[in-house]
Parts: C-alpha cells; sequence; structure tokens
C-alpha cells in the first residue's frame, strides 16, 4: 500500500500503476456526476465538458449560492452501484481515468477499468466534511436542470483522499471482501 | 393540562419554528453522544494503519468538523422523519404546517440538501417539501407536553433495507433462527453500501408496510438501550457479534466492526405472514430530540 499524489488530468501510465490498497490524494478538477448525468449521457447526450483523463466525482453535493458564488456546503461519496449499468460505456467513450463513490461498483466497471485504463477510488461515505474541507473552489456547474444534487458541478479540489478498491488490472477489493464474508457467515449460520 | 393556546395562529419564526429549526440544525450537524462513543470505540477494535483504522478516523475527523462548523455531516441529508407525540387536544394541522416550514428554511440555509423529487417527471421541489415529504409520525400521549423526535436517514442505506419472508428455503424458517439469518443475510447483501458500521433496526411480524414502519422505529431507541424481551435481547447481541465476525467492517472495507448495534422489536402477525424487516441505518446516525411545552418553546432536549 502506498500514498500516491494524483494531479487532474491524469495518464494511462499512472493510473495502471494503482494497486488496490493504495491510498491517492487527489488536486486538480472533479466533476461531479451522478444518476440523472450517467442516464442522460447513456441515452445519447454529449457531455458538456471534456471528460479526457478526468474523474467522475458519484457525489449529490449541498450547494448555497451566496452572492454569485456557489458554496459547498458537505460533499461526501454517494453509492456507486446505481451507475453500474452506465460507467463502462463513460470510460470507454469519454477516457475517464477514474470514479470517486463509495460502496464499489461491479464486473462491468471493473472489465473497463482493465480494457481502458481505469481506476474506481473509495472515499468515506458520510463523510461529507472530511471531503468539502478538501474542495477549494466551485467553479462552474452544467446541467443545473437535473436539480442541484444530480447536476455537474465543476470542483477543484486540493489533497483529495480516497482508497483504491477497484484497479486497472482487474482486482476488486468489494469482490473480495463479499466472497471472504459469505464464506464467514455461511460458516456461523444458524440450524 | 389541554392545547389551550392558540396554535392555529402560529406564524413562521414562532416559538415552535424557532424550536423545529434549531431540531432540525443541531440534528443535521451534530451526532448523538451515543453513537460518537459507538463509533470512537469501534476504532480500538481495528488493526492499527489499516483502511478500516483509516475509515473510523476520517468518520471521526468529520464528526467533529460537522459539529465545529455547523455544517451538515453528510451531504445526504435524507429522508426526513417527524415522530410527534402530542397531548389529545393538540393541534397537529399546525405543527405540521409549521414544522414544513422549518423544514424549507432550513433547506435554504443549507442545513438539509434539496432531497425531494418528483418520482416521474425527476424534478426537485428545491425545499424538500412534497407529497410524501417530509413525514410525519404522530401519536396521542396523555402527558402534558409534545415530544418531537427526528430521524434523517439517507438515501445509501435506505436502498439497503431489506424485508424477508419466512420461510425461505435457503435462510429457514419461522423461529428466531430464521429471523438471525435473514438478518445476517440483509448484511452480507448491504456490504459497504449502506456507509457501515451500521444500526440495524428489525421487526419481526406485522404486514409489509407496518414491518419496515416499526423497524425503523426500533431506530429511536438509544444504542445501549437493549430490548425488554430477554429472547429478543439475546438476538439483539447475537447479530452483532456475527455480522462482526463476517470480515466486512467499516466501508466494506474488510476489518471488525461491520454493525455497531441491532435493535429488534416484534408486532403481531397474520397466522398466514412472517415477514423479517430490516431497517439499515448507516453510521451518520442523525437522530435528536426536543420536549416542547404548549408554545413550542424546548424545555428539554433528548438524546
Amino acid at each position: 500500500m502506498a500514498l500516491v499524489k494524483l494531479n487532474t488530468p491524469i495518464d494511462e501510465a499512472t493510473i495502471r500503476s494503482l494497486n488496490v490498497g493504495d491510498t491517492v490524494s487527489i488536486t486538480g478538477r472533479l466533476y461531479t456526476g451522478r444518476d440523472a448525468v450517467h442516464h442522460r449521457i447513456h441515452t445519447g447526450t454529449k457531455p458538456p465538458v471534456d471528460l479526457a483523463g478526468q474523474i467522475i466525482y458519484h457525489c449529490g453535493p449541498v450547494m448555497v449560492k451566496e452572492g454569485d458564488a456557489w458554496v459547498c456546503k458537505a460533499a461526501g461519496p454517494t453509492t456507486s452501484s446505481r451507475e453500474e449499468p452506465y460507467e463502462h460505456e463513460v470510460i470507454r467513450d469519454y477516457g475517464i481515468r477514474g470514479v470517486i463513490g463509495k460502496g464499489g461498483m461491479g464486473p462491468l466497471t471493473l472489465a473497463a477499468c482493465k480494457e481502458y485504463g481505469a481506476v474506481y477510488l473509495h472515499a468515506i461515505g458520510g463523510a461529507a466534511q472530511v471531503c468539502a474541507a478538501s474542495i477549494k473552489r466551485v467553479d462552474g456547474v452544467d446541467w443545473l436542470d437535473l436539480g442541484s444534487p444530480e447536476a455537474i458541478w465543476h470542483l477543484w479540489v486540493e489533497d483529495f483522499m480516497a482508497i483504491v478498491t477497484m484497479d486497472a488490472h482487474g482486482r476488486s477489493l468489494h469482490q473480495q471482501v463479499f466472497e471472504e464474508s459469505k464464506a464467514r457467515l455461511a460458516a456461523l449460520k444458524s440450524v | 393540562m389541554t392545547a389551550t393556546a392558540p396554535l392555529h395562529e402560529v406564524q413562521p419564526q414562532s416559538a415552535l419554528f424557532e424550536s423545529i429549526l434549531e431540531l432540525i440544525r443541531r440534528t443535521s450537524t451534530q451526532l448523538p453522544d451515543d453513537v460518537v462513543r459507538a463509533v470512537t470505540d469501534a476504532r480500538n477494535d481495528e488493526e492499527k494503519g489499516s483502511n478500516a483504522d483509516v475509515a473510523l478516523d476520517v468518520i471521526g475527523c468529520n464528526i467533529v468538523l460537522a459539529r465545529d462548523s455547523s455544517l451538515p455531516l453528510c451531504q445526504d441529508t435524507g429522508t426526513i422523519l417527524f415522530y410527534v407525540h402530542t397531548p389529545a387536544a393538540y393541534d397537529q394541522l399546525t405543527f405540521e404546517e409549521v414544522a414544513t416550514d422549518a423544514v424549507r428554511a432550513a433547506t435554504k440555509k443549507g442545513y438539509l440538501r434539496q432531497n425531494s423529487v418528483d418520482s416521474v417527471t425527476g424534478k426537485n421541489t428545491g425545499d424538500n417539501t412534497g407529497p410524501g415529504s417530509p413525514v410525519f409520525h404522530f401519536h396521542q400521549w396523555r402527558e402534558t407536553y409534545v415530544e418531537v423526535k427526528l430521524m434523517l436517514k439517507g438515501g445509501g442505506c435506505e436502498n439497503m433495507n431489506a424485508q424477508y419472508s419466512l420461510p425461505h428455503p435457503d435462510l429457514g424458517g419461522r423461529d428466531l433462527k430464521g429471523v438471525e439469518n435473514a438478518i445476517l443475510d440483509s448484511v452480507l447483501q448491504a456490504q459497504g453500501q449502506g456507509c457501515g458500521p451500521g444500526i440495524l433496526g428489525v421487526c419481526i411480524g406485522g404486514d409489509r408496510a407496518t414491518g419496515y414502519s416499526f423497524a425503523k422505529e426500533q431506530l429511536l431507541r438509544t444504542m445501549d438501550e437493549a430490548s425488554d424481551d430477554p429472547e429478543l435481547a439475546a438476538l439483539e447481541e447475537r447479530v452483532v457479534e456475527k455480522a462482526n465476525q463476517s470480515g466486512i467492517g467499516p466501508m466494506g472495507f474488510g476489518g471488525k466492526t461491520t454493525l455497531l448495534a441491532c435493535k429488534i422489536g416484534k408486532l403481531n402477525r397474520l397466522p398466514a405472514s412472517f415477514f423479517v424487516s430490516i431497517a439499515y441505518m448507516c453510521w451518520a446516525f442523525r437522530r435528536r430530540g426536543a420536549n416542547l411545552d404548549m408554545q413550542g418553546n424546548v424545555t428539554e432536549w433528548l438524546y
């Protein structure tokens, strides 16, 4: 396990050097995108920003407008499994190098991470203030018609921490923990 | 004493409005002490430097940051659930109107996220109101004051709720063994997706609707409040002990802390039905409460 500093946009070689268990510290742009954004891209609308080399953050932040500026009041990760039907297409078609979320994703995403060079990064679910503390600016927003939690927020982060739980080598911590816990609980079953 | 106060004349900015707004602020930003203790103690069980240890460390920092900056612990401020006990003659309609106004105000202030979406059009109402939001559970009682408890339950953990119908081919029959296996299966299926370490509210029995509702109400019990029923109290302990041997751990990273508590209640059922309903609560277990006098002033904070 290592602590790796990442700056967005990220190149493929850097992403392929990461391993499950590594901690990353990200500085640069993050774009939020969750259910409605993924569905809209899936149904054929091109994203309004260039996602090549970028990271999508599964997050519906609390945003408040103070004067002309948006201020981020809370911004932890949301459950990623809801994007499982779509994320592999976004990785394939738009060249994202990473996804930040919580709870992990399934086999379609894992295969896309391996094929195209991307990783799944796990932030700490519920830790909205720790995450928000790394968000230094809100530089813009797209698709606000989807509602504030579902919009694409352009965040600028410094030292945003996350743990690699699915890497570009086909390994998934989630798959591993599921299999192990299933076996352990089977042994503990009341009969 | 009866509800003689002219509550129908209560306007926003009234004592009741201010009390509910403050209750929302506290609930969204300050984790109750009993939950903080449980989360803090859990860290001692995890291997230093492990992902589980890191997760619990970040959670600990987050609890302090949210409290000190008066900002939401979690950006998903969840379903807004009010549990209210009122004297018999109390005007519950006015309470509902004023509390709903307080919810709107809390949303504007950023204590609550804009979280109420039309289920077909996807349109966000922007102020957390709309059909089914916020949720009010009113009960009358013979006390002379109002008790209001508020729970904010995020979507991540709500999605991990589960309901089983026994007998079940893999999990067992209509007995406490079957119940135990069903509860542990829900923990297995949830993995880290409900933002564990989690707290379970469970209802044995009822119909499908009352079962889920009563399961959630179990979460109003404090962390150390065991069931009055010795058999259920033993089951609560057994579930936590076994879940914590599963190795799922905080956030599903692997580790020793999968559940912080399990609270089980029971309702009578039809002879034909046997439901086990499980409400999974995340570590960001936001529930607070207050006792109010008839004018809406807080006389005591709960939890």
